[in-house]
């Protein structure tokens, strides 16, 4: 039992930090511009397909990697200095007709490029394997996971706490307004952000993409756990976006392996076997809503 | 006398819309009266999300919980025996003004994006819950064995559910109107300009919200029963929050606040869509690309852009 929970409890670690990769972007731009963007999952699912389709060209999940990095993080920049940009002075609704448009062309783009069947995407030979780990065996592609997704925490708090770029990030976060009346160049600053956003999407959706599916729709997906994670931690906070997205990585992989269980210990087996799935699935939407009820701002609100 | 002049442009619209059947059979397109009937319901849903969005000032974004969930109670109803329209379509119909009373009373609490938000979170939860139903037909969804029995009508063919369908749609239409022209839909009208001002002069503001938050979706509970009867299918990608987005999409394409805005939205998107997808393989990317050019050079929706022409 421990070693599942410890297992389950790794699983929930790996999916929590990348969970980040995806929401730290996005909730910079929710933040700063009060912008709404839906389209934020077709990052991750362009990023997978075109890391999927460079893997196999080359030969290399490295490379795979890094071409779907630097791609989407042109797609991203380009995205926001010929469209989005002329969004975030519109109302909410706008945002979402225009984002959600841009789902429908991405999904539609992704499927006449590479057809309607999902695209394999094989990790690296040599983490094929398990390793041992505290007495069981782990798959090593899930550890590596987890050592690229801390890095890349560990790398964004620096840029965010400890740079001149993260300060004026931090700044415009907590008053766009005031940052720009201070001299900060929020639009400029703003491509930098989506670029680097879309680049941290890519990654996670080549990541993942061996585990989960590379297929259209997998943006739709994981974009309402990133929204989860974001609100949960505060709408503009990198660190509330870390912990949301742990939280949310650890309750949601906890709660699908041992719900079921605990619940077969105090009710009936049938009704277990409805309630198990249904309330394991619906667990972090909960947190959410519990979060917004009693910290509207979330857990690290970014404007003071 | 203007007003004349466009209740008896109404009238005539709503006389061809109940002629078009026949047209359509008269030149031999039958199928499209299927087709019809579902841009009435679809009509319906977005005008009863236009409600909340446009005179309730509230952008949800989690109305698929209420119409797909009116499809549900209907096909779960038909499941357990209970064939007749006029017991399970006001059962959808309480049903989802009943969840939409639960939602509503703890969404109100918060505000702007916070509200988009956490009307998604309740959304995707009433949809993960029912694909992890067994009863309610996991992710296959729930079929119907035949449509609602509306006796004395007969709603076997798709010509006398497109019937009801536009009869349910302008009766909605009417009552809206009528309630917008209200006390209440003047309150309401109030709160969204100034929600505070209207505070202070003693309105029961998030009463008065929650009220339309649930007409709205109980108008949706009545839509999503209709689809089920014309799907013949209760499935869980009408819960999922792409449909709420598609509703919200219907209504920003339309007209937000225009007393035909869910209509004309529904009609343009899926008209779209359906004409597209008989020239190309890949018509939502071209959805997608008209949808991008109405939220940038067309604000306020396909009826702002008829009301400047006028």
């Amino acid at each position: 039992m421990t070693q599942l929970i410890l297992e389950q409890a790794l699983n929930g670690l790996q999916f929590g930090l990348m969970l980040f990769l995806l929401a730290a972007g996005l909730t910079l731009v929710f933040g700063i511009m009060d912008m709404i963007n839906l389209s934020h999952g077709s990052l991750y699912m362009g990023g997978a397909y075109l890391g999927a389709a460079a893997a196999q060209a080359a030969g290399s999940f490295l490379v795979g990697l890094l071409a779907a990095m630097l791609g989407m993080a042109v797609v991203g920049a380009a995205l926001e200095t010929l469209l989005l940009r002329r969004l975030y002075a519109r109302d909410h609704l706008a945002q979402v007709l225009a984002t959600f448009a841009l789902i429908l062309i991405a999904n539609e783009t992704v499927r006449m490029i590479w057809g309607p069947q999902p695209l394999p995407l094989n990790p690296p030979a040599a983490l094929a394997g398990p390793v041992e780990l505290f007495g069981f065996s782990y798959p090593a592609y899930r550890l590596l996971i987890i050592g690229v997704g801390l890095a890349v925490a560990a790398f964004l708090y620096l840029l965010v706490a400890r740079t001149r770029a993260g300060m004026w990030v931090r700044a415009g976060a907590a008053n766009r307004e005031m940052a720009e009346a201070l001299g900060v160049d929020v639009r400029r600053l703003f491509t930098g952000i989506f670029a680097l956003g879309a680049a941290l999407c890519a990654a996670a959706g080549v990541l993942l993409g061996p585990l989960l599916a590379v297929q259209v729709g997998m943006g739709e997906n994981i974009l309402i756990l990133a929204f989860v994670v974001i609100v949960i931690g505060g709408i503009g906070s990198i660190r509330g976006a870390l912990v949301g997205s742990l939280l949310v990585g650890v309750v949601d992989t906890l709660g699908r392996a041992l719900l079921p269980t605990l619940l077969r210990a105090v009710a009936s087996p049938e009704v277990a076997g409805h309630l198990g799935p249904a309330l394991a699935s619906i667990t972090i939407y909960l947190l959410m809503a519990a979060v917004l009820f009693f910290r509207p701002q979330g857990l690290f609100p970014a404007r003071a | 006398m203007k007003d004349r002049r466009h209740a008896l442009l109404e009238l005539g619209l709503l006389a061809a819309a109940a002629l078009l059947p026949f047209a359509l059979q008269a030149i031999g397109e039958d199928y499209y009266i299927g087709f019809a009937a579902r841009l009435a319901i679809f009509a319906l849903a977005a005008t009863s999300l236009n409600f909340v969005v446009g005179h309730g000032g509230m952008v949800a974004f989690g109305h698929a919980a209420f119409f797909g969930g009116g499809a549900y109670v209907v096909a779960l109803l038909m499941q357990a025996g209970v064939v007749s329209a006029w017991l399970a379509w006001p059962a959808a119909v309480a049903a989802a003004a009943l969840a939409a009373l639960l939602i509503g009373a703890l969404s109100l609490r918060t505000k702007g994006v916070y509200f988009i938000m956490i009307t998604l979170a309740f959304a995707q939860m009433i949809y993960y819950s029912v694909i992890s139903l067994q009863f309610a037909g996991g992710d296959d969804g729930l079929p119907l064995d035949a449509r609602s029995s509306l006796a004395p009508f007969d709603l076997g063919n798709d010509r006398a559910l497109y019937w009801v369908a536009l009869a349910l749609l302008a009766a909605s239409l009417h009552a809206l109107r009528r309630v917008a022209a209200s006390r209440y839909g003047r309150a309401l009208a109030g709160i969204r300009q100034n929600e505070a001002r209207m505070e202070a002069l003693g309105y029961p503001v998030f009463r008065l919200k929650l009220v339309c938050f649930v007409i709205g979706a109980a108008l949706a509970g009545l839509a999503g029963a209709l689809l089920a009867n014309q799907n013949g299918l209760a499935s869980p990608g009408q819960l999922y929050w792409t449909q709420s987005g598609m509703l919200l999409v219907m209504v920003i394409l339309g007209g937000v606040g225009k007393r035909y805005g869910g209509v004309l939205g529904a009609i343009a998107l899926l008209g779209l869509e359906e004409a597209l997808g008989l020239v190309t393989g890949h018509s939502h990317f071209y959805v997608g690309l008209a949808l991008l050019a109405v939220a940038l050079f067309a604000p306020r929706g396909l009826a702002g852009l008829l009301e400047r022409k006028a």
